[in-house]
């Protein structure tokens, strides 16, 4: 009678292999990764079919999006980094747990039992991996079909006009890639955060982008001065500097670091609150 | 309730909050007081030209008597262009008097370029004026306490007003001349003037008379086009006002404009011929500090522009050496900007303010730094604007720097060609064109022609190297005849070598065929020449902005020694060097906040199970549940269920049996009272939920995925061997046969039903509870089910059912657990409640009557 217990062990309840394959078979991933991954052909035929020889000279980064692969990619990460990122991360980590009670099946995963901690940390690391993926299959992509479409160029920078060699900065992006993920992690904790408060999941997902979005247009008022810095998306322009010829960190280090402090806070509120909480849904 | 008193406050403070930044930022500031006046002054050399000079006067925000500061203008501006400065100045408590100076705006005379005779005469009768003014501090009879400032003309009048007025107390000039001679002849190899390149396209902007002169207000606040507008218009009034030679010619009204006709006849005459006459050479001389050695003896704050093509670093180099002669405090400052564009207008506001703080209100305002260099410090990410830091250090080095570094130089004798007419020309900068440009970075416009230069290089640097001050080379020029060469250093790297600041060092050599050895000084710059990059010592024949041989040549430069001597200034730091102190606190301050908020009332209670209750499925003791409104969901209920039995809970909708049941999965927290399963207590997530299958308030499956697929992952989920699932037993209980394989979107009502019950049953569980099993199914499957439960009970397994129908609990239940509001009404056999329900009214004992009756009566 016994042996239920027996077999039980809380540390190997609801395994990583599971919850992928719970959230990767969903529909809402499978199109938001489309999204991604199409993103960038959809710019290069739009630069294809509306290529107008009087930008030539500009300085642009949009105008110098067809300089090459490595401008394309630059060009395609600063206009998706904004929003469309942003979308894709609050999607993974706000549907993740308000999905669930969505569903009704959150009450059955946790009187399984899947202890809550364990429950949030399985299904944040997933969130996680997710986001990253996303993060990572933009520049990639766009690495791809710009080096198709445009060639494999040295880069030039906007603004300057500057040449950057192609080898120095390839390594360089890895930089960006990196900072990106690391500037998304407010967004995710965030989304995350909402995700354990709520059984909607459109509401976490648009509550993280409205903060987003908030924060942005308060970001504007230069009126604030430096209290602007710690806006959770004042820095998020900030790898821009990693493809400068001079790499600068300043602005990714405080960056990173506002980022890191903001999720860690939230995320452990999350866990808190998700302790404590009385399922209802 | 307590949730409907906290949102009115919370959106009150962020109303307030929303409310009082707007205010800030809208808030009209009080307008600053201003007096204009017109000034009439008596100068010349003879003392008997009669000029009214047009003023304003700003009284001290504050009232009282305060030191007094005079503003001067830039060459091309007036009154108007410093009238922000002085606001900014009344406003900190300084009485400000601002003026156009003669043969600008609309104060009448000539332009005599800050001339002893005639603009230095006119200050001091301006500051014998403000010694008659009430709001003015006096240090004695007739002597105010004051300061002077001003850039690039008004810069040199401050020069020279200090060192003709004693009653001057401090001064702060701006990207101005020590030797105006020198600016416009400059000479890299420290032969003078008289030797030097005529600084063509400078000097025509200069003497051109245009009221649209770059020069105007140049360094200090912005020249605004009314105020140029202004100056143009009121020309003809003025000139015709004047009682100079020359009034009244027209030719020489269009040749000299306001200028003093000696000013113009000598500017005529160095323009045509290119070069420096001697009495052109004593003209510009008298209108510099240069010819006043030792005579400036107040604390002097001298602001130079490292981008400035008209007067270079050296010049306030010139000047800080000879005010710092006479043991006067000086203090120098290489600011982001100068004639050719740029500029950090708050930051040199900030400091003109610290300066007069500390000699004029002698308010024990700190000394500043000896030297302050502003330096790049990337771009702020969030604004895409350049930051600029300042590197300081307690001693002014000099363009010597405080050490000199050796840096091999190697190429080839080189020939160059000077072009014939002098086109066409390289570049360095364009007066004008660089504020228009902007920030170009370090690249500019500079362009050599090619056959034109001669180029020494560096092998790549193996660490970075900050330069500061003027570097020189030795070169070797062989050929015959005067050559004029342009000497500049770059920074290769890549394609494109930059130029620092676009600035150029010119040179005049008599060149011999054993080859002219001659020591170069190159411009004077502060840069940082990174790792891997290479100097490049470039000298070229042709440069746009100076006057040029007309006659073409062929010459040969070699290096004499194949080195460069560099000035490094090693204390030169910036404060802010290194990442903001937040950026490591803040996470881990954060990381803190976090364990605290998740080790903080951590409920670690590893309870011991109660033996005695082993082999009790289930035991409720005073269990109770509160609403958010207090209301009570479950009041103190208890009971118990024995193994093997069909438990029935039974009460009308709202009675609290879906309460209770979601408390025995540990999906809400009991305010009192404790459940046990087999003596274990509940707890979220506690093991013992392993042997409870649930199924409360409907189904729970992912839509997208199959009937099979969400059960196998809900049972891989509970982390338990596969072999213990049965599912083929759950399967067939769910009865879906091919519908299993189809997305659970699709299914019936009573599909799901039955497949969450079937999920329940996953493990066979020792204890199951489901919540409505019935609802949704049609009257056979409802016999099924009933069935499928007295089976499972049989083999020593434990259910509970809740209902709300009487008849099913009758027909299914061995016993049952009548709730009412969340309260215990019965509990016992279900035989035994018939009975008593017999005895009660007489009547057929059906449980319906027991039922209405018990909650009759509680109700």
């Amino acid at each position: 009678m016994t042996a239920a217990t027996q077999s039980y062990s809380p540390g190997r309840t609801l395994p990583l292999r599971v919850e992928f394959a719970r959230q990767l078979r969903r529909r809402r991933t499978m199109v938001m990764f489309g999204v991604l991954l199409a993103l960038p052909w959809v710019l290069v035929v739009a630069f294809l079919v509306g290529r107008s020889p009087s930008q030539a000279g500009s300085l642009r980064i949009s105008d110098l999006a067809t300089q090459g692969g490595l401008n394309f990619a630059a060009f395609t990460l600063s206009v998706s980094a904004t929003l469309l990122m942003v979308v894709a991360v609050a999607l993974f980590c706000g549907d993740t747990v308000a999905g669930e009670a969505n569903w009704s099946s959150l009450r059955y995963l946790l009187a399984a039992p899947v202890p809550r901690a364990r429950l949030l940390r399985q299904k944040l690391i997933v969130a996680l991996a997710c986001s990253a993926a996303s993060v990572i299959m933009v520049p990639v992509m766009a690495l791809l079909a710009g080096t198709l479409a445009f060639g494999w160029n040295d880069i030039r920078l906007p603004g300057t006009g500057e040449g950057v060699d192609a080898a120095t900065v390839l390594p360089r992006f890895a930089i960006v890639i990196g900072y990106v993920m690391i500037s998304q992690l407010v967004v995710a904790a965030l989304a995350f955060l909402l995700s354990v408060s709520t059984d909607s999941p459109l509401g976490a997902v648009g509550g993280a982008v409205g903060l987003v979005i908030v924060s942005n247009i308060v970001q504007a008022v230069e009126a604030l001065g430096a209290a602007r810095e710690f806006l959770p998306t004042f820095w998020s322009t900030a790898w821009l500097d990693a493809l400068a010829p001079e790499l600068d960190w300043s602005g990714m280090i405080k960056g990173a670091s506002l980022s890191v402090t903001y999720a860690v806070i939230l995320v452990a509120v999350a866990f808190r609150r998700f302790r404590g909480k009385d399922v209802v849904s | 309730m307590r949730f409907a008193g906290r949102r009115p406050v919370a959106f009150a403070m962020v109303a307030l909050l929303v409310a009082g930044v707007a205010a800030w930022v809208l808030w009209p500031s009080a307008p600053v007081r201003a007096l204009d006046r017109k000034i009439t002054v008596v100068d010349g050399p003879r003392d008997d030209q009669r000029v009214t000079l047009d003023a304003t006067f700003f009284p001290p925000e504050g009232g009282g008597r305060a030191p007094v500061v005079l503003l001067a203008h830039g060459f091309g501006g007036s009154k108007r262009s410093v009238r922000a400065e002085a606001e900014r100045l009344a406003g900190q408590g300084y009485a400000v008097l601002t003026w156009s100076a003669r043969g600008f705006g609309a104060s009448t005379g000539q332009i005599a370029l800050n001339s002893p005779d005639y603009e230095v005469k006119d200050v001091r009768q301006l500051i014998d004026w403000v010694a008659g003014r009430p709001e003015v501090l006096l240090d004695g009879p007739g002597d105010p306490r004051l300061g002077m400032a001003g850039g690039s003309y008004g810069g040199a009048i401050s020069l020279m007003a200090a060192a003709y007025d004693r009653r001057i107390d401090a001064i702060v000039p701006q990207i101005t001349w020590h030797d105006l001679a020198d600016a416009l002849f400059p000479d890299a190899t420290g032969r003078g003037p008289e030797q030097g390149v005529f600084k063509r396209m400078w000097a025509g902007l200069f003497f051109g008379m245009g009221s649209g002169s770059p020069l105007a207000g140049a360094g200090l606040g912005a020249p605004g086009g009314d105020d140029a507008a202004g100056a143009g218009g009121e020309e003809g009034e003025a000139g015709a006002g004047a009682p100079g030679a020359g009034a009244g010619a027209a030719a020489g009204d269009v040749r000299c404009g306001r200028f003093l006709p000696e000013i113009c006849r000598m500017y005529e005459e160095v323009a045509e011929s290119g070069r420096a006459s001697a009495g052109a050479v004593e003209t510009l001389r008298r209108s510099s500090p240069v010819s006043v050695p030792g005579r400036i003896r107040v604390p002097t704050l001298l602001i130079q522009g490292q981008r400035d093509s008209l007067f270079p670093l050296g010049h306030a180099d010139a000047n800080a050496r000879a005010i710092a002669a006479t043991g006067a405090p000086v203090e120098v400052a290489w600011f982001a900007g100068g004639h050719d564009g740029g500029g950090e207008p708050d930051w040199v506001a900030e400091r003109t303010t610290r300066w007069f703080d500390r000699w004029l209100k002698k308010d024990g305002s700190p000394a500043g730094d000896a030297f302050t260099v502003t330096r790049d410090g990337g771009r702020d990410p969030g604004t895409r604007r350049p930051i600029q830091l300042h590197a300081t250090t307690a001693r002014y080095a000099g363009l010597a720097g405080t050490e000199r570094r050796t840096v091999p130089l190697a190429g080839p004798e080189q020939q160059v060609a000077t072009p014939p007419g002098g086109a066409p020309a390289g570049i360095s900068s364009v007066p004008g064109v660089g504020s228009l440009l902007g920030n170009l970075g370090d690249a500019g416009l500079a362009l050599d022609m090619p056959g034109q230069s001669a180029a020494f290089q560096s092998p790549p640097l193996g660490a970075p190297l900050e330069v500061t001050g003027a570097s020189s080379v030795q070169v070797k020029v062989y050929g015959e005849g005067e050559v004029t060469l342009f000497a500049k250093l770059y920074d290769v790297a890549g394609a494109r070598p930059a130029l620092p600041q676009g600035l150029v060092a010119p040179l005049r050599v008599t060149a011999t065929a054993a080859g002219t050895p001659v020591t170069v000084a190159l411009p004077a710059i502060d840069h940082r020449f990174e790792a891997g990059h290479r100097l490049r010592v470039v000298l070229t024949t042709s440069d746009l902005g100076y006057a040029l041989p007309v006659a073409g040549a062929v010459h040969r430069i070699g290096l004499a020694a194949p080195a460069l001597s560099v000035p490094v200034v090693p204390s030169l730091r910036a404060a802010a060097a290194g990442p903001a102190w937040w950026t490591w606190a803040l996470p881990l301050a954060a990381l803190a906040v976090a364990a605290g908020l998740l080790l903080a009332g951590r409920t670690r209670r590893e309870e011991e199970p109660d033996p005695e209750l082993a082999e009790v499925p289930l035991q409720i003791t005073g269990l109770t549940k509160r609403y958010r409104d207090g209301e009570k969901a479950v009041d103190d209920l208890s009971f118990r269920v024995e193994q093997g039995q069909v438990l029935g809970l039974l009460g009308p909708n709202g009675a609290g049996k879906t309460t209770t049941m979601r408390m025995m999965m540990g999906l809400i927290h009991p305010d009192a009272g404790e459940i046990r399963i087999f003596g274990h207590r509940v707890t979220p997530g506690a093991p013992v939920l392993a042997r409870l299958g649930s199924f409360v308030e409907g189904p729970g499956f992912l839509p997208h995925l199959s009937g099979r697929e969400n059960l196998e992952l809900y049972w891989r989920a509970t982390g338990r061997p596969a072999e213990e699932s049965h599912l083929a037993e759950a399967l067939e209980i769910a009865g879906l046969g091919a519908a299993l394989e189809r997305a659970v979107r699709t299914y019936s009502q009573g599909m799901r039903q039955r497949l969450a019950i079937a999920q329940a049953m996953l493990g066979l569980p020792d204890l199951l509870v489901l919540d409505e099993p019935t609802n949704g199914l049609d009257p056979p499957q409802i016999a099924e089910m009933r069935r499928v439960l007295i089976r499972y009970a049989a083999r020593g397994r434990t259910v509970i059912v809740s209902s709300h129908l009487l008849a099913e609990v009758e027909q299914t239940c061995g016993h049952v657990v009548v709730m009412n509001r969340g309260r215990l009404v019965a509990a016992g056999p279900v035989g035994d409640l018939l009975g008593r329900a017999t005895r009660g009214n007489g009547s057929s004992g059906r449980l319906e009557d027991v039922f209405l009756e018990l909650i009759g009566d509680k109700a």
